[in-house]
């Protein structure tokens, strides 16, 4: 290798931006639906309803089973043969809310065991429903206790979004792995140009995490 | 304003209330005393349907409690409960605390509810810490709000379930004087406590309680100063 290597980078650094749009918008839409899911899902695996309850913990053990390299070839490669043709994207972005959706939903159900149960009979004493007393008495105090775990969740997700480049989704490892494809080397620059993308915002997240971890210890 | 019918509670194996029959009427202040795991707080809270009872019958201002939820909504509207831990929500501050259920469930408007909250912590006395979180406050203090909480919702009919018991000695007194301004103004009370004095001065009648059932009832004078059963004879001794 030579230092003169790294003089690549101006060439590339343009499309590993683009690349980088790409993993943080997909990564922010799979938060968000991961988000959905595992409330919905970790509510489910509190229900009294045996039926809802035996469902959601097949469909946690099941995601959290199998690697995530095989849930996405099953929703690109495998659906398309049951007729379901998704642009790689998309197929990306199903597969990831569906892949954090079942880890939020342990963090959410933990969060809500955490809440005494005073809580929700106070809620229910004062007439309120049980969803009402879930959304303004539980489930905010219950958020509040699971920001960092869920902070490290969605750190985990960025990371693993690069995993997306093996369906062509034009993310950061993808359009790294063309350059160095195309050029015939320059790997060293391009991938430590790469991890280092991820690093600027996987480090300020992390921080803000363990700030938060800070803010809970001393109860406030 | 309450009846209950021959009320039975099991824990799995354990038998909790085997056969409670009483009526409150409107106006009454009842007090329930009795040994702890006698089912004295079981019985309040199957009042509220927080415990659902496996046999018998409760009938609250009217309305026989049963499984349907919107029945429950709308008998639990009509009682106020205050629990000994207080359970006030952590997240809100004292204002918050009290409108979140007269918005919610009775549909009030933010500002009627504030105006509401605002008379209320007048009662309790603590007009000044409206904007508190319960954190801030000392115990006494939590507690007062708890009541202010209950009594938004304009019950018919309030529960006490050991209000005074985790509090520290010299706070006890400011919330059994809330209590009592609102035993004169005629609420009707069921109250699980072994504070004498208030069952003596505002109490129209005392259950003994003891293996799920009421041993004995009578005029706070009598139940304390004269008690007939044997049980109720050895618990007052161990207690006054």
């Amino acid at each position: 290798m030579r230092l003169s290597d790294w003089l690549v980078l101006p060439e590339v650094l343009p499309l590993m931006l683009s690349g980088l749009k790409v993993t943080v918008t997909i990564t922010f839409f799979s938060v968000l639906t991961g988000l959905v899911i595992g409330t919905v899902v970790g509510l489910a695996r509190l229900s009294r309803n045996r039926l809802l309850y035996i469902i959601t913990t097949i469909y946690v053990e099941v995601i959290r089973g199998t690697p995530l390299m095989v849930q996405l070839f099953l929703v690109y490669y495998a659906l398309p043969e049951i007729g379901i043709h998704l642009p790689p994207m998309v197929a990306g972005w199903v597969t990831y809310s569906i892949n954090s959706g079942a880890y939020v939903s342990e963090v959410v159900r933990g969060g809500i065991q955490s809440i005494d149960r005073g809580q929700m009979e106070a809620a229910r004493s004062l007439g309120m429903s049980w969803w009402q007393g879930m959304r303004y008495v539980v489930l905010p105090q219950a958020f509040r206790n699971i920001m960092p775990p869920l902070g490290n969740e969605f750190i985990m997700l960025l990371k693993d979004s690069s995993l997306m480049a093996v369906i062509a989704v034009p993310e950061v490892m993808r359009y790294a792995g063309l350059m160095v494809g195309r050029k015939g080397g320059y790997a060293l620059p391009i991938y430590v140009t790469s991890g280092l993308l991820y690093l600027a915002l996987t480090l300020p997240l992390s921080l803000v995490v363990r700030q938060a971890e800070r803010g809970l210890a001393k109860g406030d | 304003m309450i009846e209950l019918n021959n009320v039975h509670k099991h824990f799995g194996q354990l038998h909790v209330l085997k056969g409670v029959t009483d009526k409150v009427k409107p106006g009454e202040v009842v007090v329930i005393i009795g040994p702890s795991g006698s089912g004295k707080s079981t019985l309040l809270r199957c009042i509220n349907y927080l415990e659902e009872p496996t046999a018998g019958e409760i009938i609250v201002g009217g309305i026989k409690l049963n499984h349907s939820a919107t029945n429950i909504n709308r008998v639990r509207k009509d009682v106020g409960m205050v629990f000994q831990s207080f359970n006030l929500f952590p997240h809100m501050n004292v204002t918050e605390n009290i409108t979140l259920a007269p918005k919610q469930v009775r549909g009030l408007s933010e500002a009627d509810a504030k105006g509401i909250a605002g008379e209320l912590l007048a009662k309790v006395g603590l007009s000044d810490k409206a904007a508190a979180y319960p954190r801030q406050l000392s115990g006494g203090q939590q507690q007062r709000v708890a009541i202010a909480r209950a009594l938004a919702m304009q019950p018919k009919v309030m529960l006490f379930d050991e209000p005074t018991s985790a509090l520290d000695p010299e706070m006890i007194g400011e919330v059994l004087d809330v209590m009592k301004d609102l035993a004169r103004e005629g609420m009707t009370m069921v109250v699980v406590s072994h504070e004498m004095g208030f069952a003596r001065e505002v109490g129209s009648r005392v259950l003994f309680m003891d293996e799920g059932k009421i041993v004995e009832e009578g005029c706070p004078e009598d139940l304390f100063l004269r008690p007939q059963n044997p049980r109720t004879q050895a618990f007052l001794s161990k207690i006054l």
